[in-house]
């Protein structure tokens, strides 16, 4: 059994906490007392059913306005597969937040109404799927059966929305009719929809590649912690302790350490009463070098034959997450992976509107801006980019003066 | 290239342990707080799987209301003496002989929320700027919006609209003097899950989450421990019952539920088979619908 982490983007009227609530309900992952909470809560449906939606409105201020306003994590698992589900708000105003849920996730379920099709925002969570690199995008096309379940309707759907795929190179698209409220197609298949002969929402996730298992060639490790028990049973020990971010490293493989460049070759890889001949993307390990370099947290040790990017110019999309806007001539700290430096935007190429796609000059950032930038690191990153590398193409900005994330990075180019 | 199995075990360890290790890489002073529960057994069982064979980066620190489980109490002390790490007890008894808190009276009377105030002041005292908790997002709707690295500003306070986004697996530990950061690297895992872990891993626990008989009485419709710090009067039928335990808290405020589970492998089936939510069982829960916001909000864990 494995994981596989979604998100869900849509706005409130299209049913999205519906849905996840649905998926929940289907796949009795509710228990009795959150049940019982949930029957003797004061929100419900019209026709006087109880209202899923509730199960995904955490906080105390989205249950009185009736909208989902933050991340919210849920949890699920069938004999295949468990589930971690990021649950995240679709105004516009929330975008910051549906980029955080898209992060971590490797497949986005996108919610069309089907009396409304297409709309703008349709088009901005597609660019934000397109933009965080998100494998996997099943479109629900949802509320079918306040479309009586016509075919017609969720084809002409469906056109439409291939269109815009292509237009923002999305690869992996599939497609499935749904009624979240009705529970059509989400765990059981629809009696409503014969025409339709694919999988239920429920059986594609379970099925789905889930590709945790990276197969890159780039060998990448951050070190976060170098573990010294300076005992005399343990007098010489020294081993450098992180999570691999892509690709194997195996016993005897050549690595550099960046940003020294300094080269060593693995000696031992170790996992607590473990000392396995390999170590690959995922896992937390030990490693053991043979000759004695200076490593310290922040270096990165990768394979010599795949070495990163290592200018100081880098070219970016910068989603700006914060109330105060994007000072150019501040310094902020840049956090990649383990390593933590200074830099600063030392341009703004373009903003993308992103309700229209369209590319515009600028020369502010502000609160949910998305746009194309050009940085200025005080240290070398040891970077790949984000296309080739999701796992060592991204970074976070962060405000020195208030401590707060203030920008999410994802690499495009290394500017020579 | 070599295969390898990554099975959902392995990766929420892995990603527990990524977590811990940015715990002692960010942070000047942390501290693991230890309740003796399932949770927190876990937690410092990946510690040893990030730090060993060197020493934890941050001591252990354990609030105690006084309310013990007896059982609880001789497994830390165990289990202290085996891992060779620093304990630090906060005491509820002292911060109500300090008056700093006020015992609760009447029949739900409870040292769970007075414990708030002792982890403060233990946090200010030793001047932690990272606490490390089991906290599981699955427990709870007002956790499962949580970060993994959660601010809490000068007074404790967690405030859900003031949350820092988290993105990808990199993990913002910056913070004001005065301030700290909560992280709970098991935020991914389901109860389930740690039981599933528990069992791999053959980890010991306390004998009060296997089924075993106990004098009991009904309150508020369930089963709570007949103890000296209950207090009971002469409607409180005590009688004895085959019971277990889901949580390990305060003893006035932890329902037991009925058991016969004695091995892991029964819970595992007991807990997958079950209608009702490991919170089911805490009374404190039951207070009102925000009822967990709320306490978060003030500095609960």
């Amino acid at each position: 059994m494995n994981i596989l982490k979604f998100f869900t983007a849509g706005s409130v009227d299209d049913g999205k906490s519906t849905l996840i609530g649905r998926l929940l309900y289907d796949t009795d992952s509710i228990l009795a007392d959150q049940l019982e909470a949930l029957q003797s809560a004061n929100r419900k449906n019209d026709d006087g059913t109880i209202d899923l939606a509730i199960l995904t409105d955490g906080l105390r201020a989205e249950r009185e306005q009736g909208i989902t306003i933050d991340v919210a994590y849920k949890y699920f698992q069938t004999e295949k597969r468990k589930f971690i589900i990021a649950d995240t708000p679709g105004h516009i105003q929330y975008t910051r937040n549906m980029v955080t849920g898209a992060s971590t996730a490797n497949l986005a379920i996108i919610l069309i109404d089907a009396r409304n099709g297409v709309v703008e925002q349709t088009i901005r969570h597609s660019y934000l799927v397109s933009l965080l690199g998100i494998k996997h995008i099943v479109i629900c096309i949802n509320k079918m059966d306040m479309v009586n379940y016509d075919e017609a309707v969720y084809n002409s759907i469906i056109e439409k929305y291939k269109v815009l795929a292509q237009q923002l190179k999305l690869k992996d698209v599939t497609y499935i009719p749904v009624s979240a409220l009705k529970g059509d197609n989400i765990v059981q298949h629809s009696e409503h929809m014969h025409w339709y002969g694919g999988q239920s929402l429920l059986h594609f996730l379970e099925q789905v590649d889930t590709d945790n298992l990276d197969k890159s060639q780039l060998a990448r490790m951050p070190v976060q912690w170098v573990i010294r028990p300076q005992t005399d049973e343990f007098h010489d020990y020294r081993g450098y302790a992180g999570r691999v971010l892509s690709g194997t490293f195996n016993l005897n493989d050549k690595v550099t350490v960046l940003p020294s460049g300094a080269s060593s070759t693995i000696e031992k890889i170790e996992f607590f009463d473990q000392a396995p001949d390999a170590a690959h993307a995922g896992q937390s390990v030990t490693i053991h070098l043979k000759d004695d370099v200076d490593i310290s947290r922040g270096d990165t040790i990768v394979n010599a034959s795949a070495l990163p990017q290592d200018t100081k110019l880098i070219e970016a999309d910068l989603c700006w997450m914060d109330g105060r806007a994007l000072d150019t001539t501040v310094m902020y700290l840049i956090q990649h992976n383990s390593k933590v430096t200074k830099c600063k935007i030392s341009e703004i190429l373009h903003k993308v509107d992103i309700n229209t796609l369209e590319k515009h000059p600028a020369d502010e950032f502000r609160l949910n801006d998305i746009g194309r930038v050009i940085l200025k690191t005080a240290d070398a990153l040891a970077f790949d980019l984000y296309d080739d590398n999701r796992a060592n193409g991204s970074a976070i900005l962060v405000d020195s003066r208030t401590n707060l994330t203030v920008g999410a990075l994802m690499f495009r180019a290394a500017v020579e | 290239m070599s295969t390898y199995n990554f099975d959902y075990l392995d990766e929420l360890e892995a990603e527990a342990i990524h977590i811990l290790r940015e715990v002692a890489g960010q942070f000047e002073k942390p501290a693991l707080l230890f309740s003796g529960g399932k949770d927190s057994i876990t937690l410092v069982r990946l510690a040893e799987k990030a730090f060993r064979p060197g020493k934890f980066p941050f001591p252990l620190v354990h609030i105690d209301t006084g309310h013990n489980f007896e059982e609880t109490i001789t497994y830390r002390d165990k289990m202290i003496e085996r891992i060779g790490e620093r304990l630090i007890i906060g005491s509820v008894q002292e911060s109500i002989n300090q008056g700093k808190v006020i015992e609760q009276t009447g029949k739900n009377a409870s040292r769970n929320a007075l414990q708030t105030v002792t982890l403060l002041d233990t946090i200010a005292e030793h001047q932690f700027d990272a606490c490390i908790g089991g906290a599981r997002r699955d427990e709870e709707k007002a956790r499962a919006k949580e970060r993994i690295f959660s601010v809490r500003d000068e007074f404790g306070q967690w405030d859900p609209k003031r949350q820092r986004p988290e993105l990808w697996n990199i993990y913002n530990g910056k913070i004001h003097k005065g301030e700290n950061i909560r992280v709970f690297p098991i935020s991914n895992w389901t109860e389930l899950d740690v039981w599933n872990y528990i069992r791999r891993e053959k980890i010991e626990l306390p004998s009060i989450y296997f089924s075993h008989e106990r004098a009991v009485i009904t309150r508020n419709g369930q089963l709570m421990a007949a103890s000296p710090f209950l207090n009971m009067d002469d409607e409180d039928v005590v009688f004895h019952k085959q019971v277990r335990f889901r949580t390990v808290g305060d003893m006035s405020c932890t329902a037991a539920v009925e058991s016969e589970a004695t091995l892991i492998d029964d819970i595992i089936d007991e807990i997958s088979a079950s209608k009702i939510s490991e919170r089911g069982a805490r009374l404190d829960d039951k207070v009102s619908e925000a009822a967990m916001e709320d306490r978060k909000k003030g500095g609960y864990f």
